[in-house]
C-alpha cells in the first residue's frame, strides 16, 4: 500500500497519467506527448522547407476588431495530411499552435489567436513528410498580447 | 470539479462528427504585468490537447501563449457513432490538467 502511495507521489511530476489515476478518472488511452519548447520559444519563423500550396485553406477576418481573440480555421484537402502547425508571423514567438490529425480524422482545426499586430497568418501542412504553405495576412487595430 | 472547465459539443451529420470545445483557462504569456503591482503574471497556459473517442485517439494538439483566452477549438473526425463517448484533456505548463466526456450526440 505505502510502496504504491510513494510511487504515485513521486509520478506527481509526470502530468497528466498520475493526476488522472489518483483522481479515478479512467485512465488515459495514450500519454501526452512531450510539449515541443524549443518550437514554440522560437523567436523567429522558418518555413522555407515548405513548398507554396493553394491546396490550404486559412479562414481568418482581414481586420481582426480585436487581437487578443482572432478567429482561425485551416484546412486542407492535401492527401495524407498529417498535421497543421498554425505560426503568427510578428508575434514575439511565431509558433501559436500544432494540431495532428490521426487516421480518420479531417485535416481541419478552428481556433482563437492572439496577435501583437498586422500579421501573416502562416499555415503548414505535413504530409507524408512533404511540407506545404499557405498564409493570410491579418490587420489588427488594437494588439491581444495586453501590455 | 474538472468538468467545469471545458464545455463539449460533439455532433455526428452524416459520416462526420463535429467537435465544438470550449476551455476556460487563462492562457497567460508571461508578458504581462499586473498594473497595480508592476510584477509579470507568470506564464500559465495550456499546452496540450488529447482528444479521443471509443478508447481511440481523435486529435492531439500542441498549443502555444499565443493562444486566446479560455481557448476555442474545432475539429471534425469520421469512424463513431452517436452515442459514443469523447473526452476531451488537456495540460498545461504548470502540470495541472482536466478532461470531461460528452456522449456523442
Amino acid at each position: 500500500m505505502l510502496n504504491r502511495r510513494d510511487f504515485l507521489k513521486n509520478s506527481m511530476g509526470a502530468g497528466a497519467v498520475a493526476v488522472a489515476a489518483t483522481c479515478g478518472i479512467l485512465t488515459p488511452v495514450s500519454v501526452f506527448a512531450a510539449w515541443n519548447k524549443a518550437a514554440f520559444d522560437a523567436k523567429t519563423m522558418d518555413v522555407s522547407g515548405a513548398s507554396a500550396s493553394d491546396k490550404i485553406k486559412i479562414k481568418a477576418p482581414d481586420i481582426a476588431e480585436n487581437g487578443a481573440v482572432v478567429p482561425v480555421t485551416v484546412s486542407t484537402d492535401i492527401a495524407g495530411a498529417k498535421s497543421v502547425s498554425i505560426y503568427t508571423e510578428k508575434n514575439g514567438t511565431p509558433l501559436t499552435a500544432v494540431f495532428n490529425f490521426p487516421e480518420g480524422t479531417h485535416a481541419y482545426a478552428s481556433t482563437r489567436i492572439k496577435m501583437g499586430k498586422t500579421s501573416n497568418i502562416v499555415a503548414v501542412v505535413d504530409a507524408g513528410g512533404k511540407h506545404y504553405k499557405a498564409h493570410k495576412e491579418v490587420k489588427v487595430t488594437i494588439g491581444g498580447c495586453g501590455g | 470539479m474538472a468538468k467545469n472547465s471545458i464545455k463539449i459539443r460533439a455532433k455526428k451529420k452524416g459520416d462526420v462528427v463535429t467537435v465544438k470545445a470550449l476551455i476556460k483557462h487563462p492562457m497567460e504569456t508571461g508578458l504581462r504585468k499586473n498594473k497595480k503591482t508592476g510584477k509579470v503574471i507568470p506564464a500559465h497556459f495550456i499546452q496540450s490537447i488529447m482528444c479521443e473517442s471509443n478508447g481511440k485517439s481523435v486529435l492531439d494538439a500542441q498549443w502555444g501563449a499565443s493562444v486566446s483566452k479560455n481557448p476555442y477549438l474545432s475539429f471534425k473526425f469520421g469512424g463513431a457513432n452517436k452515442g459514443d463517448s469523447f473526452k476531451l484533456t488537456w495540460s498545461d505548463n504548470t502540470g495541472k490538467s482536466e478532461s470531461n466526456e460528452v456522449k456523442i450526440k
